[in-house]
């Protein structure tokens, strides 16, 4: 066994504890700090409203948990032992919101659709993240380019008066962005980690400097996209209304998602991207042209990050406010880290995320007794957790972050 | 004459060549953000003249502009020797505002909840406590780092985030003063206040431990072995290691140190400044101080003169928008500009035809992938 994939089996058998002292504590909570009597309303959208006894439900749920933590353990496939996990996890959210819901109710199926919305611009920015670093350069300036994305749609579409026209610009600017953050990790070999520093501030400046310009002087809009159902599709159950009764962003995300994960593994593109990523010099004797590639790949990275500022501005809120993005580009960048540089991967930590920041609106509404600014710190300690948890298990494209010389 | 004595008149006037060369492009950069600053003050239709006339007499105009861009500069500069200890080990600790966010809260609490101490006892606690709450801030993404190999860069924002919502809780709920109209921490003690320097003026002692924390933090990087050390991790991890230096230990020490100076930033603003911490407690110091480390080149002794500057840009940003109609924001862009000629000053030098040194190579280098 390799030193690395011994590491690995480690992380994992140490995230297995993890979930099994987790499934026990639930069935130790459940026993002590829930009524017996008390009932969660779990609903199902149409197909109704299932009361549940919170008591049994929880402990069921933590029982489960410990199970599948302790097959994980026993599992000698390294594979089979995280499927087992991520089922222990869903599990520990199951328990989860049945807890925060007894006495009320909690729909299920709205849950799961509020956090693919959530999700749409983490999973954005993390696609925008692995065409930039698969092609070799580290890029943290996503949060800017979403923002300064998010500013000028809004600004076209208030100067068009037309929402498309608005998105194309954030696009636009998105790419624009990424081009300077291109030419100045590619051509004129700036620390990627200062020159994505440089594109946050800027982005803060330019943006700001635009709303307090021109963009407070005009009315409010609260324009947003228009949600579109997709015939048929969106009858079918959970489903239809999880995927097919969405709003355009996060349709084009869905499109995206496999549409990156094709094109990266199974096109000479994709494999130049990654030979350019891996070993510049060795993609350059064959005949890659490295700066090109990278050029190319940055920036349509930032047109991606430019659509996910997009779903702020124009999609969700329908009007800019200052710092609106607020640390989902960088979020993003965690999350492309979960997913090991791979589309499906980090859309998997998108939801993750997508979840915690679902999960804490709910809680809010749902009037649980913490305070309003611990449960907004949930998605940034996800973040640090995953960040911390899963780094070791990451492998970064090799060269990463370092200019190329000819 | 010996081969070394020429060797020394040989060197003698290259070191004023150096001097101006390595400040020939921080300043370049500077006027040539200005100049791009005009494009924008010009295209959205004011005046440019007016506005930057604003600007300066805003920051140096009168005494009092002086001493308020003077206040500013306490805090830009002790932010600033923080980031740039980080950058001395290699470390981009963008959690400058979270550690002076943290600072703030510690050295607030020991400010107003303890009673009845003298002068030289409570003071110098409460100068202490900030120091420490920002260098436990600071300690744990260096221990994620250290131990873990998490990036520092998003760790230190996450925790920005998690500061601001942990200073906000506590500020509107233990630690509220009832009597306040708007959410605050009730008024810190006498005991705890540092001293107004001229009076009638905001300006406090602050300025003075920033400028010697200057010095401690020239002395600590280049005449101690603690320093060396260091350094060495910061220009190369493998070597240090390979010299037997414990990469993990320095990078969680360097973290601390720069946490500590950003808690003391933090701190000079509530002891000095504002005598309690509201809840609304944005400084925006914590970005603004990268820039400053920057164009610092990460040499204490650059601090002060780049901090000034960014204070003064800061400061006078208010009369600017008075007389020109031109929003503060544009201060942002010019200052984000700097950074980009700054950081890619191969710009700058193509732009102005400066040749680069031969021996000047890259001293410090951040992208190392994530977490490698």
């Amino acid at each position: 066994m390799t030193e690395t994939t011994k590491a690995r089996f480690s992380r994992l058998r140490a995230l297995a504890v993890v979930f099994i002292v987790i499934g026990l504590l639930m069935i130790v909570i459940a026993r002590l700090r829930i009524d017996a009597a008390q009932v969660s309303i779990l609903g199902f959208e149409k197909f109704g409203r299932q009361p549940v006894p919170s008591q049994l439900t929880v402990t069921v749920c933590g029982a489960l948990c410990a199970l599948t933590g302790l097959a994980a353990l026993a599992l000698s496939n390294a594979r089979a032992a995280g499927a087992s996990l991520a089922f222990s996890l869903l599990l520990v959210l199951l328990g989860l919101l049945t807890a925060l819901a007894q006495g009320a109710s909690i729909d299920l199926v709205g849950m799961l659709a509020s956090s693919l919305r959530m999700s749409t611009p983490i999973a954005l920015g993390a696609m925008a993240g692995i065409m930039c670093e698969r092609s070799g350069v580290v890029n943290i300036g996503i949060e800017g380019m979403m923002l300064a994305a998010a500013a000028f749609g809004f600004g076209a579409n208030l100067f068009f008066g037309n929402i498309w026209i608005g998105v194309l610009v954030a696009i636009l600017v998105g790419g624009l962005m990424a081009a300077l953050h291109a030419v100045l990790s590619i051509r004129f070999k700036t620390d990627q980690i200062i020159s994505g520093t440089a594109i946050n501030i800027l982005a803060v400046g330019a943006s700001g400097f635009l709303r307090r310009a021109y963009l407070v002087k005009a009315y409010f809009v609260g324009q947003t996209l228009p949600l579109i159902k997709i015939p048929l599709l969106s009858e079918i159950p959970v489903l239809g209304s999880v995927f097919f009764r969405s709003q355009p962003i996060v349709y084009t995300m869905l499109f995206l998602l496999p549409l990156l994960h094709v094109v990266l593994f199974y096109t000479p593109w994709g494999l130049r991207t990654r030979a350019v990523g891996e070993h510049p010099r060795a993609a350059d004797t064959v005949g890659v042209n490295v700066f090109k590639t990278r050029y190319i790949n940055v920036i349509i990275g930032g047109c991606i990050a430019g659509l996910a500022g997009a779903w702020f501005s124009l999609e969700t809120v329908g009007s800019f406010e200052d710092v609106m993005t607020g640390g989902k580009g960088f979020i993003a960048l965690a999350a492309m880290i979960f997913g090991n540089w791979n589309p499906i991967g980090a859309f998997l930590g998108a939801l993750l995320f997508g979840f915690a920041d679902a999960l804490q609106i709910k809680l809010q509404i749902l009037n649980v007794p913490l305070p309003y600014q611990f449960l907004g710190m949930a998605p940034y300690i996800v973040t640090m957790i995953v960040v911390a948890g899963l780094i070791g298990r990451a492998t970064p494209p090799a060269a990463e972050g370092v200019p190329y010389e000819k | 004459m010996t081969a070394e004595s020429r060797e020394m008149t040989v060197q003698a006037p290259a070191a004023w060549i150096r001097l101006v060369t390595d400040l020939a492009v921080p300043v370049l950069a500077v006027f040539t953000a200005l100049a791009i600053g005009a494009v924008v003050i010009w295209a959205a239709k004011a005046n440019v003249v007016v506005a930057y006339r604003g600007l300066l007499e805003g920051a140096f105009g009168s005494v009092r502009n002086l001493t308020e861009t003077l206040v500013i500069t306490t805090p830009y500069t002790l932010a600033g020797l923080a980031v740039a200890l980080g950058f001395r080990c290699g470390l981009f600790n963008i959690g400058v505002e979270g550690q002076f966010y943290m600072g703030a809260l510690c050295s607030v609490f020991v400010a107003y909840a303890a009673k009845g101490l003298p002068v030289y006892v409570h003071l110098p606690l409460a100068l202490l406590t900030g120091a420490l709450g920002g260098a436990m801030w600071g300690a744990i993404p260096g221990f994620l780092k250290a131990k873990l190999g998490a990036h520092e860069v998003i760790n230190t924002i996450m925790l920005n985030y998690i500061a601001v919502k942990t200073v906000d809780y506590l500020v509107k709920n233990p630690m509220l003063d009832a009597a306040a109209t708007m959410p605050r921490t009730p008024y810190i003690q006498p005991s705890a206040m540092l001293p107004k320097l001229l009076p009638p003026y905001r300006l406090h002692a602050g300025l003075l431990i920033a400028i010697v924390a200057i010095f401690v933090v020239y002395w600590l990087l280049w005449k101690t072995t603690l320093g060396f050390e260091i350094r060495t991790v910061g220009a190369n991890p493998d070597a240090a290691k390979y010299a037997g230096m414990s990469v993990t230990r320095n990078f969680v020490l360097a973290m601390v140190l720069s946490g500590a100076l950003a808690g003391l930033a933090g701190t000079g603003e509530v002891l000095g400044l504002n005598h309690n911490l509201p809840a609304m407690f944005i400084s925006g110091y914590g970005f603004d101080s990268i820039a400053i480390a920057l164009m610092a080149k990460s040499h204490p002794f650059g601090i002060l003169p780049a901090a000034f500057l960014w204070a003064a840009l800061r400061n006078g940003a208010g009369l600017m928008q008075l007389r020109a109609g031109i929003s503060i924001d544009l201060v942002n862009i010019v200052q984000a500009l700097v950074i980009v000629f700054i950081a890619a000053d191969e710009i700058i030098r193509w732009l102005y035809r400066i040749k680069r040194r031969k021996e000047e190579i890259r001293e410090i280098v951040f992208t190392r992938g994530w977490g490698r």
